[in-house]
């Protein structure tokens, strides 16, 4: 990814269950300026479907998603 | 506006109320107005004395109410109330305690949990309702 050099916002939400992950990031992404980088770090298979969803509804951009050993790292711009 | 969903909570048992915090979580999650009306054992599950001490479970599945309790203990679950409180944190849930239930078992405002926003008659909440996406009987 090319956001390296900015600053990301990580919430680890490894072992909380759907519906946590997603309302940990909404939370998040409520108290951040825009253009922020949030990344979710989540163990929970939902959050990979309601997290891209939720980013398209909320109309913000979704970066993508980074598989590590056992949960997901998911990257979100806050971008209204 | 926003679209609304709208419940009906007649049930006070662990297995009934957990789904009524996760649902309320997707509608906020998804930019919907919630609006939830406690009525029977759902209103007596919002007690301050009980709503942190209530492990019952629906009579079909009563045999594995202990499994349960302690799967979702060992996982770290939010309890269905932490669940539903952190939804109304998030977005509009507004939660309507039935008035007919409220005076038949005599309560006052302050026996019920504070994430309890008001006393409202069925008519008005069937008002609010029937403006819904849809609505839930739980």
């Amino acid at each position: 990814m090319s956001h390296e050099e900015e600053k990301v916002k990580v919430i680890d939400a490894r072992g909380s269950y759907c519906p946590g992950p997603l309302m940990e990031l909404i939370r998040t992404v409520k108290q951040s300026n825009i253009g922020d980088i949030i990344e979710v770090w989540s163990s929970d298979g939902g959050s990979q479907r309601d997290i891209p969803k939720w980013t398209e509804k909320a109309g913000h951009e979704f970066l993508g998603v980074i598989h590590e050993k056992g949960y997901d790292r998911i990257r979100v711009r806050k971008t209204r | 506006m926003a679209d609304k969903l709208a419940m009906v909570v007649f049930s006070g048992t662990v297995d009934k109320l957990l789904p009524v915090g996760i649902i309320a979580s997707g509608g906020v999650a998804m930019g919907l107005d919630v609006e939830i009306f406690l009525t029977f054992w759902g209103l007596n599950a919002f007690r301050k004395d009980w709503v942190n001490r209530n492990t019952r479970f629906s009579k079909d599945y009563e045999d594995m109410a202990a499994m349960m309790m302690q799967v979702m203990k060992d996982k770290n679950v939010p309890s269905w109330f932490e669940t539903l409180k952190k939804a109304k944190e998030i977005g509009n849930v507004r939660i309507h305690a039935c008035a007919m239930t409220y005076d038949m078992l005599q309560m006052k405002k302050d026996d019920l949990v504070d994430i309890v926003d008001d006393v409202m008659a069925v008519g008005e909440f069937v008002d609010i309702a029937k403006d819904a996406k849809f609505t839930l009987f739980i």
